[in-house]
């Protein structure tokens, strides 16, 4: 079955998984920009990492047939620097026109701090400036809720952002309806232990609709599991579900986010 | 998309799983109460959140999360730190 990874960091995985994923039916993988697993020194840092998502990592998905597009951003576990929050979202722009920059993300909260919430608007700013899609993060476990009323609060009361134009990530049963009446698409991540599984998640496709919503697996250094998408695919079939919804859900929808910017191209 | 499981279906494909979840719960409270000293707010949160398991509604699981999620609205001062425990450290 065709699928789209929306959400994956490459850059921590093995060519092991991208061969797994190709293998898999995955026509192209995006990679939102993300936190290393510990604080980068300067913007310099950030430079560097941004040409390694714009240049190097589709270089290395192309060797198995994949197509690689990326994500920029400074995550909100390095909000808390506005300076340095202020000096990455300055070099971003040069690095828009790439062919493979989707837009910006994962922005979002971690923490639900006030920095974390004025480095998530400047990136806003930057996206409306710039006609940009925004991909965002939603905090962990106990900050979820919070975070996610915060984020939803924030997009509203700036009257530039398209709701249709927004994902809103790693959303759980008690985020879902908050993100689907603001109107905005929303992301179900497949992990292991935290966010969702992938009995939960089609517990909530059959809840509340497809209509606006990818599967992802967010891989990255953590527990996380690269082939998550097509085994929830496996899980919804298992469940009764015709071929073509599933497909719907894990490739056409993704394509069809995706497919407002005009650099995403998936044949 | 409407999608509605007959519930042998639902029993034949997770059943298995979720006994050998509640077994792990289980034990995994009776290693807790084996233990030497008294529980944190993350152990009273799982205790308290527990009774939404038998409690009838449909939504359990996010009545579930709600329990454990930190119901306040404002944003903190500070971020002090970067990880997330899994509950709130402010429920009583």
């Amino acid at each position: 079955m065709r699928y789209i990874e929306p959400h994956a960091h490459m850059v921590s995985r093995t060519t092991d998984d991208y061969l797994a994923m190709a293998t898999a039916g995955c026509q192209a993988v995006c990679e939102p920009a993300f936190w290393a697993g510990f604080d980068r020194g300067s913007v310099d840092g950030f430079h560097d990492y941004f040409r390694q998502l714009t240049e190097y990592e589709p270089k290395r998905a192309a060797k198995f047939g994949l197509a690689h597009y990326c994500w920029l951003c400074l995550n909100p576990k390095e909000a808390e620097d506005l300076k340095l929050a202020e000096e990455v979202i300055a070099i971003i722009p040069e690095f828009l026109g790439r062919p493979t920059v989707l837009g910006i993300g994962e922005i979002g909260l971690n923490k639900n701090s006030r920095n974390e919430l004025a480095v998530f608007e400047k990136h806003v700013d930057l996206a409306a400036r710039h006609n940009q899609l925004i991909l965002i993060h939603t905090p962990h476990l106990e900050d979820k809720l919070k975070g996610t009323k915060l984020i939803v609060d924030s997009l509203k009361a700036d009257g530039r952002v398209a709701p249709g134009r927004v994902i809103i990530d790693h959303v759980e049963e008690h985020t879902i309806q908050l993100v689907l009446d603001g109107g905005f698409w929303e992301g179900m991540t497949l992990y292991p232990e935290s966010k969702c599984t992938a009995a939960r998640a089609a517990d909530m496709v059959e809840m509340y609709g497809g209509e606006r919503l990818w599967m992802n697996s967010a891989c990255d250094w953590g527990v996380s599991v690269p082939l998550a998408v097509p085994r929830a695919a496996l899980e919804m079939r298992l469940r009764g579900h015709a071929p073509d919804a599933v497909e719907n859900l894990v490739y056409r929808n993704p394509l069809r986010f995706l497919s407002q910017s005009n650099h995403f191209k998936c044949d | 998309m409407t999608h509605r499981m007959k519930r042998e279906l639902v029993t034949d494909l997770y059943f298995m799983e979720a006994r050998a979840k509640m077994i792990d719960l289980a034990a995994f409270f009776d290693r807790v109460d084996r233990a030497e000293g008294t529980d944190d707010f993350r152990l009273s949160a799982l205790r308290q959140a527990l009774q939404e398991l038998n409690s009838g509604h449909p939504d359990r699981a996010k009545r579930v999360l709600l329990r454990l999620s930190d119901p306040t609205t404002e944003p903190l001062p500070a971020a002090t730190t970067k990880a997330a425990c899994g509950a709130w450290p402010g429920a009583k």
